[in-house]
């Protein structure tokens, strides 16, 4: 019987923080900007330049290690990681070794089955991120763009807890939601805000050993973990099976071409001389710090559900769909305040919303339209002043401009048109134009109707209340 | 008078009295260094033209009522190592032979608020590594009390411009002695305040944890002065203390009666030369004479300062000088095959052998399996050494002693012998691993004629019983003169 293997994995995963400056002074953060613009003598390593701590950082990274169950370190610090590289401007990177300022935590994960499992964290610790190196082959020269040198990152590195791509993913998105909840990160993939590096090994089952593990990096998407995952399982077991070793090594995933290969290995590891930084004093977090950090700690995705459909009743398919983003439960919260319409709120989120978004290729996270706007379009289909159709239109408007829907339908005429009077001409000429349909109708075709229905909302540009329309098509017609 | 002959403070006083004017004064310390730089060697770098504009917009200032303050006016020489905005800085070093900063340090910047006027940049030890100004990339400057001797480092440069009259005060750095020791070499005054009195930023970082900047003088007036300027709470430096107590020149008066002052044992054993400890003991009896109370005492593990001090300085310059690696300023190897070749040519060129020595010893003692037994035992022994001075602060409010075993070494006579070198640093560096303030006074010469040093040491913030000290020592010296 052939060997029956188990995987072993852990998971290093960076997220960049959203504070309105970088770590160390006070250079934007903000994404992209010519290279070099948001710089500084501290962020680009001038001789005699000083870092100095932003305090924000230290509050997200307690607040994810609250939120992650982690003991925070009240008294930590930071050190020196020491590498040369031209995008490390200062040839050492500023992060944590000692001590980290999160400890012991775990996340729990619920799996397809149902099952729910706890994934030890081992440790979050704070650091700097490096700038970025432009290679351009043309010229045969490296470039270097310092702007996101100095942005904040959190590692939260696991315990080798997972034993699938499956639990892989359930983790990463609980750590996403949890990050996105407590606004500490935009959390996207493919900004580089969020990246992780997989720790893999596997084994015989029964074996109480690990076998020998391997780190990859460069996943920048769940699909490409999950990929990459089952590309290394097969790697290993492939090699154990034919009887070689895996080696102990950092490998590199090209997404492109599906596979990963040997970046460095262990025998070149390098050796950082990590030191507590002289320039920064220990971090002192009090327990009143901590306190109101924990205060200002929110409602998440399990306590949402629940809240939900208890106060609003919804089907717990829909809840799932809105909770599972911040944005779109913020945007559920506040349009359900205005109008006080739950369920409909919900049914445009998961309508509407959610077929734009898909459509446009667009994360929730970048919805820009204000719950106002949407709560008015609901009060508007609800008197009766737009139908269904026209109300689609115009959220689209909503949804690209944030436009008002009152002042809008108004500027366009939109309004339904519910006048009996207006209604009866346009059918009765309807009626006139189509004899052939009218015969079909009157000689038993019933869904000739439709046509006419249809005939009479385009000769009103849309706007007729359509159940008239209905009504008085068949009143007319069977005169 | 000649101008030249004024203190710091005096020609402050003669400027703001319409008695001389700064661009005079700046005048006078040109033509001076026209006829001594040539021998002497103080400055890396000298702008005289610049100096003069800057002069006469000083004294424009000073006329219109807008530039008051004691050193309003003043030529003042900046050690190579502190920033200066869109001026060479080089820390004496060929790595930074090209290096124009864009901002000036702190200490500087609280210096041009007060009017003082910079001459230039003076010479130093590469990075502020020696004990002698020879390990400067652009030569080596000698002692104007002898010039067949060394003035001392690592700020000799500055030192020697203030015994030369190259200047009228000078900023030092002070990471284990290198104020203290070229002061006493040179017969000036100097002073390493507490750890996080000046602020670090802009200075060019050797042993961060160490680092103090600080004011090489004529006299203790003028240390107290210079002190009052360039004391100042910056949130640009994460160690920068805020202090309410920075009122120097209060403490300028002749009277230390009652004062407890400690001499440690250990400080005058083997090693010390005879003449030296004449001078300092000396010392001590004429504070006595004033109504000090001075006792003998041990502060012992004084032995375990030097092995400490070179652990944790190498350390901590091994990584503060990883920046210099030819990619995005100073120098950068002509010829090179890929990054790794640019990065081994460039720092291999662009150091000396000490810079080398030193960042080969630091990176040895962090690496993966000696980081325990070298840097973490060093940082122990620090703290031990700390409460060792915490002990004794509790029985004297100062502790004196000398400065260096000998008087200034010959040229070239130190190089050759580092550990020969590092020994000479016993009685300074342990201040740095304390973070106490540090006194350096004249108080004689030996037979050969040069200037011997005593050695102030306060408790952390306790600069201004130092100042005290100093000034009346000052004064009691004054009076064997005339």
């Amino acid at each position: 019987m052939a060997k029956q293997y188990e995987t072993v994995i852990g998971l290093e995963v960076h997220v960049e923080l959203a504070t309105k400056t970088k770590i160390f002074c006070g250079c934007s953060t903000a994404f992209g900007g010519a290279p070099n613009t948001h710089t500084c003598p501290v962020c680009t390593g001038m001789p005699g330049s000083l870092p100095v701590l932003n305090k924000q950082v230290v509050e997200y990274a307690a607040a994810v290690g609250l939120a992650t169950n982690c003991t925070i370190t009240q008294n930590c610090k930071f050190d020196r990681k020491n590498y040369f590289y031209p995008d490390n401007a200062q040839n050492y990177q500023i992060s944590q070794l000692y001590l980290p300022i999160c400890r012991d935590g775990h996340v729990d994960i619920t799996l397809e089955d149902g099952t729910v499992k706890p994934i030890r964290i081992h440790e979050i610790h704070m650091e700097e991120d490096a700038g970025k190196l432009v290679h351009d082959d043309w010229e045969d020269v490296s470039l270097v763009d310092y702007n996101r040198s100095g942005v904040p990152l959190i590692e939260i590195v696991s315990e080798p807890d997972m034993r699938s791509a499956e639990e892989v993913i359930a983790y990463l998105d609980k750590l996403r939601l949890i990050v996105q909840y407590l606004g500490v990160s935009d959390c996207k993939l493919q900004e580089g805000s969020m990246r992780a590096d997989v720790n893999l090994s596997v084994r015989e089952v029964g074996a109480t050993e690990f076998g020998t593990r391997t780190e990859t990096k460069n996943l920048n998407s769940f699909s490409a973990i999950s990929r990459c995952i089952e590309n290394e399982i097969a790697r290993q077991i492939d090699l154990l099976e034919a009887g070689e070793q895996v080696v102990q090594e950092t490998r590199r995933w090209d997404d492109n071409k599906e596979y990963s290969y040997a970046m460095r290995s262990k025998e070149d590891a390098q050796d950082y001389r990590y030191f507590p930084d002289p320039d920064l004093v220990p971090i002192h977090i009090s327990d009143e710090w901590l306190e109101r950090i924990r205060s200002a700690q929110p409602e998440f995705k399990t306590e949402k559900m629940a809240r939900y459909k208890e106060e609003f009743g919804l089907p717990e398919y829909d809840i799932n769909i809105i909770t599972d983003s911040k944005k779109l439960a913020d945007l559920f919260e506040a349009t359900t305040a205005i109008c006080n319409q739950p369920k409909k709120v919900s049914n445009w989120i998961m309508g509407e919303v959610m077929r734009l978004l898909k459509e446009k290729e667009m994360d929730a996270a970048d919805i820009s339209f204000s719950p106002e706007n949407l709560a008015k379009l609901i009060q508007l289909v609800e008197d009766g002043a737009i139908n269904n159709s026209v109300a689609k239109e115009v959220f689209a408007k909503v949804f690209d401009e944030d436009i008002d829907p009152d002042k809008y339908i108004e500027e366009n005429g939109l309004k339904q048109v519910n006048d009996e009077g207006a209604l009866k001409a346009t059918v009765e000429k309807v009626i006139a134009d189509n004899p052939q349909s009218v015969a079909d109708y009157k000689g038993g075709k019933k869904q000739a109707i439709g046509f006419l229905v249809g005939q009479t909302m385009k000769a009103m540009q849309g706007k007729a209340n359509p159940g008239m329309v209905n009504k008085l098509l068949q009143e007319l017609l069977s005169e | 008078m000649n101008v030249l002959d004024y203190t710091a403070v005096g020609l402050g006083k003669a400027i703001a009295k319409g008695e001389t004017t700064a661009v005079e004064a700046m005048q006078a310390v040109l033509a001076q260094i026209e006829k001594t730089e040539q021998e002497y060697h103080c400055y890396v770098t000298i702008d005289a033209e610049a100096a003069l504009a800057r002069a006469k917009a000083a004294d424009e200032a000073i006329a219109a009522g807008t530039l008051t303050g004691p050193l309003a006016g003043v030529p003042v020489a900046i050690k190579d190592n502190l920033c200066t905005k869109g001026t060479l800085t080089t820390c004496s070093s060929k790595i930074l032979e090209n290096f124009i900063p864009t901002y000036s340090s702190e200490a500087v910047v609280q210096l041009e608020k007060a009017g003082a006027v910079m001459i230039g940049k003076t010479n130093m030890d590469e990075f502020a590594m020696g004990s002698t100004t020879e390990t400067s990339a652009y030569g080596v400057t000698k002692n104007p009390r002898n010039p067949e001797h060394v003035p001392g480092g690592s700020s000799g440069g500055s030192a020697a411009a203030v015994a030369a009259n190259e200047c009228f005060f000078a900023l030092g750095s002070d990471t284990g002695g290198s104020i203290r020791q070229p002061a006493s070499y040179c017969g000036v005054v100097g002073m390493k305040p507490t750890y996080g009195t000046v602020s670090r930023y802009g200075l060019i970082a050797y042993g961060s944890s160490l680092d103090q900047i600080g004011p090489l003088c004529k006299d203790v007036t003028d240390c107290a002065t210079i002190m009052e300027i360039i004391s100042s709470y910056d949130k640009k430096d994460s160690t920068s203390i805020e202090r309410k107590d920075t009122d120097f020149t209060s403490a300028l008066v002749d009277d230390v009666k009652g004062l407890k002052i400690g001499i440690p044992r250990d400080y005058f054993r083997e090693g010390l030369e005879p003449e030296v400890k004449e001078a300092v003991l000396n010392a001590a009896k004429q504070l006595e004479a004033k109504g000090a109370i001075v006792e003998e005492f041990d502060l012992s593990l004084v032995e375990y300062a030097i092995p400490t001090y070179y652990t944790i300085a190498a350390a901590e310059a091994s990584s503060n000088l990883e920046r210099f690696d030819g990619v995005k300023y100073g120098y950068r190897a002509k010829e090179f095959e890929g990054l790794h070749d640019m990065y081994k040519k460039t720092r291999s060129e662009g150091f000396g052998p000490e810079v080398k020595r030193r960042i080969m010893l630091g990176s040895f003692v962090l690496s993966s399996g000696y980081y325990d037994a070298y840097y973490l035992k060093a940082l122990r022994v620090k703290a031990l050494i700390k409460k060792a001075f915490d002990e004794a602060f509790a029985k004297y409010d100062i502790i004196l002693g000398p400065v260096a075993p000998t008087t200034a070494p010959k040229l070239g006579a130190s190089l050759s012998d580092p550990i020969k070198m590092y020994l000479s640093d016993i009685y300074t560096i342990s201040l740095n691993l304390a973070g106490l303030p540090g006194l350096s006074v004249p108080v004689g010469t030996d037979n050969a004629g040069l200037p011997i040093g005593v050695q102030l040491i306060g408790d952390c913030f306790e600069e201004k019983k130092l100042i005290r000290a100093g000034y009346a020592l000052e004064q009691a010296q004054k009076g064997q003169v005339e």
